[in-house]
C-alpha cells in the first residue's frame, strides 16, 4: 500500500470495494479510480494504441492520455474512460483495454519490434495495395489491432436529460481564477453559473500546498464556495464540462449527474446536457503540464510532476518511494519538496545549469543534479531506473516530469481564433476569443497563484459590469507568486521511442519523419502522424509536437503555428445531447381524438408522419389484413363506411382579402367560389411543380376553411404565411391552423345520406338543398355544433363531418350504431386508387399539374404562384411521364419500373414507375397508378412491370387512371 | 445562434426555420422567362453580410428578413417582412 498515513481529502472512514481486471481492491470515498489504483500499488493499467506498450497513469484529470479503461459491465459498459476522472464507488468494476490475452502478457506487443512499418503515415503506406484487400483484410485487421475499448451491445438502460439556462456570467472552471471571477460577479449582483468538471471544485487549490490569506488554499476555496452557495442567483454545477462555445453566447455543457454512482437513483438521469446562454463568459480552465519526449517516457511510473503533487496532497497517495524529478523549470522543485515531505527518496534532474538558492533550499533533502537530462528509462511493466544523457543510472520507481504548462485555452478557439506563442511564457496564449468571452488565470498564461486570483477577480467584475451589473473590486486575500522560471525543453534526442502523443502512439521520430517527407504544415503533419487526434485532442501532446516539428523544419514555434480547436472539448455521450428524445420519444406522437375509440374497436395503427392512424379494424374470422381491408372497402362501395380523417391539415383563412390571398396560392380560381360551396384546389410551388392538393370550403365571403394532405399540413401553412407576409403584405387576412380543433370523419357509401339524416333530422340533404361540393355549419341531434362538407375522396356519395374533439367518440358510436362500417387508411387508399385520386406517391415534388391530369385546372385569368415557371419547356414537354392506370393479373408493387415489352431492363429503356398499387376488391384485380413516358398514347397497350429489388416481373395493361365510375355519378347521387 | 425577433425578443435559432437567401422581388406575371429564371435560381453567396429569410415558426410565425454575416454568424438585425 502506498497510502499516506494522514492528509488528503479522502474519507478514511468510508472504504469502498472495487475491482480491476477482476482483482478485488479497496479505496476510500473521494478517490478516483486512478488514485485508488496507485494507492494499491497498481501501476500498469493499459496497453497503448499501436504498439501495445504497457502504460500507466500520467495525469490527474481530464488531460489523461494513457489510463483509459472500460468502466462498469453489461449494458452500462463504457469504453475509453479516463481512470483519473472516474470517481470511485462501491462495487465499481473496471477493465484494462487493448490487450490480449492479458494485460501483463500481450502478444501484440511484438508490434513494437515492427516499429518502422507503424511509423508516421503507416495507414497510408502499408495498406495501399491491392485495393480489394482494404475492406476484407486491412480494415478489420487494423480495427482489431487498434481498437481500444468495446462499446456495449445492449441498449443504454439509463435516462438522460436536456436543460436550458440563461445567465449574466458563465464561469468555466472553479480553480483560483474561476472562484475569484464567480465571487466578483456574484457580489455585483449578476446571475452566475459556475461550471467545473471535477467532483469537488477548487482545481489546483486542492492539489497544491499553498496558502491564501493565511488559510490552506483548499479551505479558502471551501469558504468561497459556501459564500457562492448563499446567493440566490448563483448556480454551481460540479461534475460539469463546458465542451463547446457556440454562436452568440451559447455554450454546451454536460453534467455527469450520476456517473459517480453504481446506478442512477430512480428518477435521476445519468447525465444532463445543458445549453447555457450567457451574456458574458469567463474561461478559467487552467493549464495542464506537458511531458518531455525522451526514450521510454511512456513506461508505467513516469508521471506528470504536478499530477504527483495532486496524488500526494489531494488523495494522500505516494506514487513512488524512490523518485526522480526531471524538470525544466521551478515548478518541478515543488513536486520534489512535496515528495520529500511525504517521505520519499528524491533526486532532482534539472535541465537548467542553475536555480535560485531558495528553490534548491526548499528541496535540500534531495540529491540535485543540475544541467542534466533524462535519456531513457529501464524496467519491464513498470519503471525500475532512469538513465541520464551522461550515462549515469539512477534506480527509481517514479519519474516525475515537469516540462512546463500548456494553458487550456481550447474554448477560446472554438470560433476559429488561433492562439499566439509567447516566447517568455513558453506557451500558447489566447490572442482572441469568441464575442463575450474573457480568458482568465492560467488559461490566459497567468502562471502563479496571486496572478490567477487577481486576474480572475478582475475578469469576473468586468463580465458582470458588461452584463449590466456594475460592482466593487474584490478585496483579495494575500497569496504568493510562486517561482515559475522555465527553460524550453521539449525533446531529449536519443535511441528508442520517445513518445509525444501517448494516446495515438506518435513519437518524436514520427514527427521528424513527417517533416522529412514534406508534411511541414502543422495541419498536414497532424493528419499524417495523427498527432493530437485522439480523444484527448492532444491536450498534453500538441505543443511538444509543434516544438519538434519546428525544430525539424528549422522554424520557430511561432512560425510553425498551431492547429484549430474544435468542439467538443472532451468526448460527450450522444445520450446527453439527445436527452429523453430517443426511441418512441424521439418526437411527440400525435393521436387523433378518435384514437382511443379506434383502439377499442380493434384497430391496428400505422405511423403517418408524427401521427398514428387506424390502418384497419380486424374482425373475428379474418385471416389477415387483406381480408379486413377488402371487407372495409367493399362496405363503402356497397353500403356505407366511415373513416377518421382528422389528420388532414385544416387551415382557417379569414379577412376581407382572404379570397385574394387564396387566388395567389391556388392554381385554380377561388374568388368565384360562392359561400356554402367547396372547390378542389391545387397549389404549385413557385418552380411550377405541384406542391399540395386539398379542398377549399367557403363558409362566408370572408371566411374559408382549407384542407391539406396530412403530410404537408405544416408546410402549407408556412407557404400561406410566406405568400401573405412576404409577397402580399398589404392584404388584410389572418391564418390559423385548426387541425387539432376539429375531429373529422368521412362518411361514404350509397347509404351515407340515410345515416347522416339520422344525425340531422329535419335538415334537407337532397341534391337540390345540399349538392355535391357544398358546406354548411349545422347542429347535430343532441345539440352538438358541427361542420358538414359534401365531398368525396372514394368516389361514393360522401360527407365529411367536423366536430369538436371531445364529441368525436360519441359521433363514431352513433355512426356505428346506424350500421356504418369503420374503415382505416388501407381501405381509404384502395378507394382512392380505384377512383384515381392522386396521393403521396404521385405528389412527389417532381410532377406537374399536367402530369397528373390536372392541367386544365390552371387558371389563365389570374397570376398565381408557379404560373410562369410551370410554362418552362421541360415542364410542358410532351415526352414527360404522365399519370396512367395499370391493370394486372399478378402482384403490382409501388416503385416497380416500367419497360416496353421485350425491352432489356436497363436504365436507358426505363419508361417510368408504379406510384401506387393495391388489390381492388371491386374489380377483383391488381390495379395501380403509374407515371409513364408518353402515357396517354400508350393507353390500351401492354407494359412490362419490372421489380429487380423484390424480384417481380409481370405485364400489365395501361388504362385510364380511374377504375370506377368515370362519369362521377356515384358521388353526385 | 440567436436572433432578435422584433416581436418576441432574443430567441434561440432552434425556434426559427429558414429558406436561406432572401429572394429578389417577385417578377411581374408577364415578365420574360429570363427574369423568372433569375428570381428562382440566381442568388449571391457573399462572404459577409447576407440577407436571409427566417420564419419564427415556434414563436410569432412572422417571416423575418435577417442580416447575417456568413463569416462570423453575427446578426446585424432582423425585421418583419410585412413592415
Ligand atoms: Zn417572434
Amino acid at each position: 500500500m502506498t497510502r499516506l498515513a494522514s492528509g488528503g481529502r479522502i474519507d478514511r472512514a468510508q472504504t469502498l470495494r472495487f475491482s480491476f481486471d477482476g482483482t478485488p481492491y479497496t479505496g476510500q470515498a473521494g478517490d478516483t479510480l486512478a488514485s485508488a489504483l496507485l494507492a494499491n500499488g497498481v501501476r500498469l493499467v493499459g496497453r497503448s494504441f499501436k504498439y501495445h506498450r504497457p502504460r500507466g497513469i500520467w495525469g490527474l484529470g481530464a488531460e489523461e492520455p494513457n489510463a483509459l479503461v472500460e468502466l462498469r459491465e453489461g449494458a452500462r459498459r463504457e469504453p475509453n474512460t479516463r481512470a483519473t476522472t472516474a470517481e470511485l464507488f462501491e462495487g465499481l468494476a473496471a477493465r484494462s483495454q487493448n490487450r490480449w490475452p492479458s494485460l501483463r502478457f500481450d502478444v501484440q506487443a511484438v508490434n513494437g519490434l515492427f516499429g518502422p512499418i507503424l511509423s508516421a503515415g503507416f495507414y497510408y503506406k502499408t495498406f495501399m495495395w491491392p485495393a480489394s484487400f482494404w475492406e476484407k483484410v486491412y480494415e478489420p485487421l487494423i480495427r482489431r489491432a487498434a481498437g481500444l475499448g468495446r462499446a456495449p451491445e445492449e441498449v443504454d438502460p439509463d435516462a438522460y436529460e436536456r436543460m436550458h439556462a440563461h445567465c449574466d456570467v458563465l464561469v468555466i472552471g472553479a480553480g483560483p481564477a474561476g472562484l475569484a471571477a464567480a465571487l466578483a460577479a456574484a457580489r455585483s449582483g449578476a446571475r452566475v453559473i459556475l461550471a467545473d468538471e471535477d467532483a469537488e471544485p477548487g482545481g489546483r487549490l486542492l492539489a497544491d500546498r499553498q496558502e491564501i490569506g493565511g488559510l490552506p488554499a483548499a479551505d479558502w476555496a471551501a469558504q468561497v464556495l459556501a459564500e457562492l452557495a448563499g446567493f440566490r442567483d448563483v448556480t454551481l454545477l460540479p461534475r460539469t464540462t463546458v465542451f463547446g462555445a457556440f454562436d452568440h453566447g451559447t455554450y454546451g455543457a454536460v453534467q455527469r449527474v450520476a456517473d459517480h454512482l453504481a446506478t442512477p437513483p430512480e428518477g435521476t438521469p445519468r447525465q444532463r446536457g445543458w445549453t447555457i446562454v450567457a451574456r458574458r463568459a469567463v474561461l478559467a480552465a487552467g493549464a495542464v503540464e506537458r511531458p518531455i519526449a525522451f526514450a521510454g517516457n511512456d513506461r508505467p511510473g513516469v508521471m506528470s510532476a504536478a499530477a504527483v503533487r495532486g496524488y500526494l496532497n489531494r488523495y494522500a497517495v505516494l506514487p513512488g518511494r524512490r523518485a526522480v524529478v526531471f524538470t525544466a523549470g521551478d515548478d518541478g522543485w515543488r513536486s520534489a519538496a512535496d515528495l520529500l515531505a511525504a517521505g520519499a527518496e528524491v533526486t532532482v534532474v534539472e535541465a537548467r545549469d542553475a536555480v535560485a538558492p531558495a528553490i534548491a533550499e526548499a528541496a535540500r533533502g534531495a540529491r540535485q543534479i543540475l544541467g542534466a537530462r533524462v535519456a531513457g528509462t529501464a524496467g519491464g511493466l513498470g519503471l525500475a531506473g532512469v538513465t541520464l544523457t551522461d550515462g549515469q543510472r539512477l534506480p527509481a520507481d517514479l519519474l516525475a516530469v515537469a516540462g512546463g504548462w500548456n494553458p487550456l485555452l481550447n474554448l477560446s478557439g472554438h470560433h476559429g481564433a488561433r492562439p499566439r506563442w509567447d516566447d517568455a511564457l513558453l506557451a500558447f496564449v489566447p490572442d482572441a476569443a469568441p464575442p463575450g468571452m474573457a480568458v482568465a488565470g492560467a488559461a490566459a498564461g497567468r502562471m502563479t497563484l496571486a496572478a490567477c486570483l487577481a486576474d480572475g477577480a478582475a475578469a469576473g467584475l468586468r463580465a458582470a459590469e458588461e452584463a449590466g451589473h456594475p460592482g466593487q473590486p474584490l478585496a483579495l486575500p494575500r497569496a504568493d507568486d510562486e517561482p515559475a522560471g522555465l527553460r524550453a525543453l521539449f525533446h531529449v534526442p536519443g535511441r528508442g521511442k520517445a513518445f509525444v502523443d501517448f494516446q495515438h502512439d506518435v513519437t518524436a521520430d514520427d514527427i521528424a519523419l513527417a517533416a522529412r517527407e514534406g508534411f511541414r504544415s502543422v495541419e498536414h503533419a497532424k493528419r499524417y502522424t495523427t498527432l493530437g487526434m485522439a480523444t484527448d485532442q492532444g491536450r498534453t501532446s500538441n505543443v511538444t509536437g509543434l516544438a519538434i516539428l519546428a525544430a525539424a523544419t528549422g522554424r520557430s514555434i511561432a512560425e510553425t503555428g498551431t492547429t484549430l480547436f474544435r468542439p467538443p472539448y472532451t468526448p460527450v455521450a450522444i445520450g446527453a445531447l439527445a436527452g429523453h428524445q430517443t426511441g418512441r420519444d424521439f418526437r411527440p406522437t400525435r393521436r387523433t381524438p378518435l384514437h382511443g375509440w379506434a383502439a377499442g374497436q380493434g384497430a391496428s395503427f400505422v405511423e403517418s408522419g408524427a401521427w398514428l392512424r387506424a390502418e384497419w379494424y380486424a374482425r373475428p374470422g379474418e385471416r389477415g389484413w387483406r381480408d379486413s381491408v377488402d371487407r372495409e372497402a367493399q362496405a363503402v362501395r356497397r353500403d356505407v363506411g366511415f373513416c377518421d380523417v382528422s389528420t388532414l391539415g385544416k387551415i382557417e383563412v379569414v379577412g376581407p382579402d382572404a379570397a385574394a390571398l387564396l387566388d395567389l396560392v391556388y392554381a385554380n380560381d377561388i374568388a368565384s367560389l360562392k359561400p356554402g360551396r367547396i372547390r378542389y384546389g391545387v397549389m404549385l410551388r413557385e418552380d411550377g411543380f405541384v406542391f399540395d392538393d386539398g379542398t377549399c370550403a367557403r363558409f362566408a365571403p370572408d371566411r374559408f376553411l382549407l384542407t391539406t394532405t396530412t403530410a404537408n399540413a405544416a408546410r402549407v401553412l408556412q407557404h400561406l404565411e410566406y405568400a401573405h407576409q412576404v409577397l402580399r403584405p398589404s392584404l388584410t387576412v389572418a391564418l390559423l391552423s385548426v387541425t387539432d380543433a376539429w375531429a373529422q370523419v368521412s362518411l361514404a357509401g350509397p347509404r351515407a345520406r340515410t345515416v347522416l339524416g339520422g344525425l340531422l333530422p329535419g335538415v334537407a340533404l337532397g341534391n337540390e338543398a345540399f349538392p355535391h361540393m357544398s358546406c354548411a355549419e349545422v347542429v347535430l341531434e343532441g345539440g352538438m355544433p358541427a361542420r358538414l362538407y359534401r365531398l368525396s375522396f372514394s368516389g361514393e356519395l360522401a360527407y365529411e363531418i367536423g366536430v369538436p374533439p371531445d364529441a368525436a367518440a360519441a359521433l363514431a358510436d352513433r355512426l356505428l350504431a346506424a350500421g356504418a362500417t369503420p374503415y382505416g387508411t388501407e381501405a381509404l387508399g384502395v378507394l382512392r386508387i380505384e377512383k384515381g385520386h392522386v396521393g403521396g406517391g404521385e405528389l412527389n415534388g417532381q410532377t406537374t399539374a399536367g402530369d397528373l391530369g390536372l392541367g386544365r385546372m390552371l387558371s389563365r385569368r389570374k397570376d398565381f404562384i408557379g404560373r410562369a415557371l410551370a410554362q418552362r419547356p421541360a415542364l410542358v414537354d410532351p415526352a414527360r411521364l404522365v399519370l396512367v392506370g395499370l391493370l394486372a393479373g399478378a402482384v403490382l408493387r409501388g416503385g416497380s419500373h416500367l419497360l416496353a415489352p421485350g425491352a432489356p431492363a436497363t436504365t436507358a429503356h426505363d419508361l417510368g414507375h408504379v406510384t401506387s398499387a393495391c388489390w381492388s376488391p371491386h374489380l377483383g384485380r391488381m390495379i395501380g397508378l403509374a407515371l409513364l413516358a408518353e402515357g396517354r398514347s400508350r393507353i390500351g397497350t401492354r407494359i412490362r412491370v419490372h421489380d429487380p429489388l423484390r424480384g417481380g416481373d409481370t405485364e400489365a395493361e395501361v388504362v385510364e387512371p380511374v377504375f370506377i365510375d368515370r362519369e362521377g355519378l356515384r358521388s353526385r347521387g | 445562434m440567436r436572433i432578435l425577433c422584433p416581436y418576441c425578443g432574443d430567441r434561440d435559432a432552434a425556434e426559427f426555420t429558414t429558406i436561406g437567401s432572401a429572394p429578389p422581388p417577385r417578377p411581374a406575371p408577364d415578365a420574360p422567362m429570363a427574369e423568372w429564371h433569375a428570381f428562382l435560381h440566381l442568388r449571391d453567396n457573399p462572404a459577409g453580410l447576407h440577407a436571409e429569410l427566417w420564419q419564427h415558426s415556434q414563436g410569432c410565425r412572422q417571416w423575418l428578413r435577417v442580416m447575417r454575416d456568413t463569416r462570423s454568424h453575427a446578426v446585424a438585425g432582423a425585421e418583419a417582412c410585412r413592415s
